[in-house]
């Protein structure tokens, strides 16, 4: 794992399932997430995928990459990310990223997530790797 | 009356109020939860089951949330949700809500996470309402920043931050991230009607002429010039005065151009638009009939007739002769 180094991307299709279930698994009702007409009234085309499940994705995205080069002791410490487009049932979200930083202790990921409409999600994403000593 | 923008100095008072203070969430973190989590985002990361698992630390805001009753009913009523929690939230949205600001979506989510969570942990939260923004312009709709920043602990002990941010804005109908809709393809049994031609005092006999089947140029009263098209004054002399000639009707094509693009809903192209000298001496623009669109030349022989283009009104066209241009002005 070096600086600059591309991750595998990963697709995503975004399913109503996945909408629903992602927003009922984080606990948020909002009917703008699983009520399409709802959504409608509200000058939404459909219903969207919540920030939570997005951020869920990311987490699983970064933690997949780095548990398989650096065991499954790698934690994540930090995701911070910022909405774009909407990710609507249908479409079809590609995640990338890419190596920002790497020390003894930490990796330091940048990612980006797409669909037809244009940038979903950018973010950084800061993971704990295992130390050698402690567990 | 108040301005667009006359909310933003009733939200910022709101900067610094806290919105809870040591709430308890509504559960302790559980595996039941870790796992519908996980099934959701199809994370199959070991740590995160198995007999000793850690919560996936993404899930830190999903532990907050009031879940379905606290969005049935608001964050007031009595119940382990509302535990904690002030009125400022909800003072701040109604006030929103109230200017039209109606719609809500997240925009940034900035989690760190001081140690993971597991089962059994029994979490609180203090969140305040860390900005508001100006009124900003976005794609979706005008609205407003709202920036909060929470702390989640557990026994006392920080184990995450959470900073989220939300616009609440007022939507615009017609989002721009519906799908483009394929332009109408234009209905060829229902042609959209010609453009009319402007009628007025300075050419109105011009076109009692046409309705009369009777093609007139205008004269000069002063200096005998013709003119066309219709013109209030005389282009050599001056002079308002005039009077008119009636055309012969034999013409000449002096010049033509074919029409294939842009498209214009009343026609049908390719035609041809013919610039067409008449025997007196004046060129009017005008369609060529009798002939393909293709078929017009430079130097063709044409003859004076009116059609009817649309109910009601005709126009002066000239027809191809069938003959060469023997005996015609060259």
């Amino acid at each position: 794992m070096t600086p600059g180094e591309e991750l595998p991307p990963l697709t995503v299709p975004i399913t109503r399932t996945l909408v629903i279930a992602g927003a009922i698994a984080s606990r948020d009702y909002q009917d703008v997430h699983h009520d399409a007409e709802a959504a409608r009234a509200k000058g939404s085309p459909d219903i969207f995928m919540n920030i939570l499940t997005t951020n869920g994705l990311v987490g699983r995205y970064v933690t997949d990459y780095v548990t398989g080069r650096a065991g499954p002791k790698a934690v994540l410490r930090k995701v911070s990310i910022r909405l774009g487009v909407p990710s609507y049932p249908g479409d079809v979200l590609v995640l990338t990223g890419r190596i920002l930083s790497v020390n003894e202790r930490t990796i330091e990921i940048s990612v980006v997530g797409t669909n037809r409409l244009g940038r979903h999600v950018t973010g950084t994403v800061l993971v704990a790797l295992p130390s050698r000593t402690a567990a | 009356m108040r301005s667009v923008d006359d909310v933003h100095h009733l939200l910022k008072p709101f900067e610094g109020r806290p919105v809870a203070v040591s709430a308890p969430a509504r559960d302790p973190v559980n595996a039941p939860m870790i796992r519908h989590w996980c099934e959701a985002m199809g994370d199959t990361n070991p740590a995160y089951a198995g007999p000793d698992p850690i919560a996936p630390p993404t899930m830190l805001q999903a532990w907050t949330l009031p879940g379905l009753s606290g969005a049935l009913s608001g964050r007031t009523p009595a119940g382990r949700g509302s535990v904690g929690h002030t009125s400022a939230h909800d003072e701040l949205f109604a006030l929103l809500d109230g200017a039209g600001y109606t719609a809500v979506v997240a925009t940034d989510c900035e989690q760190e996470y001081v140690r993971p969570l597991r089962p059994g942990d029994e979490i609180t939260f203090d969140s305040v309402i860390e900005s508001v923004s100006p009124r900003k312009a976005t794609r979706i709709g005008a609205g407003y920043f709202i920036t909060t920043m929470m702390r989640v602990r557990v026994a006392g002990e920080l184990v995450g931050t959470h900073r989220f941010r939300i616009l609440k804005y007022a939507p615009v109908s017609g989002r721009l991230t519906e799908k483009p809709t394929e332009p109408p393809r234009p209905d060829r049994t229902a042609r959209p009607a010609r453009p009319r031609p402007v009628v007025n005092r300075d050419n109105a006999p011009f076109w009692e002429g046409v309705a009369a089947h009777k093609l007139l140029i205008q004269r000069c009263a002063a200096c005998g010039a013709l003119r066309f098209p219709w013109l209030p004054g005389c282009g050599r002399c001056g002079s308002p005065e005039w009077g008119t000639v009636e055309a012969s009707g034999s013409g000449t094509v002096y010049s033509y151009v074919v029409m294939h693009h842009p498209p214009f809903p009343a026609f049908d192209p390719p035609y041809a638009v013919a610039l067409v000298e008449l025997a007196e001496g004046v060129r009017m623009i005008s369609s060529i009939t009798g002939v393909p669109h293709d078929g017009v030349r430079i130097g063709m022989s044409v003859e004076l007739e009116f059609i009817r283009v649309d109910a009601g009104w005709e126009l002066p066209v000239f027809r191809a002769r069938s003959e060469g241009p023997e005996g015609e002005v060259a």
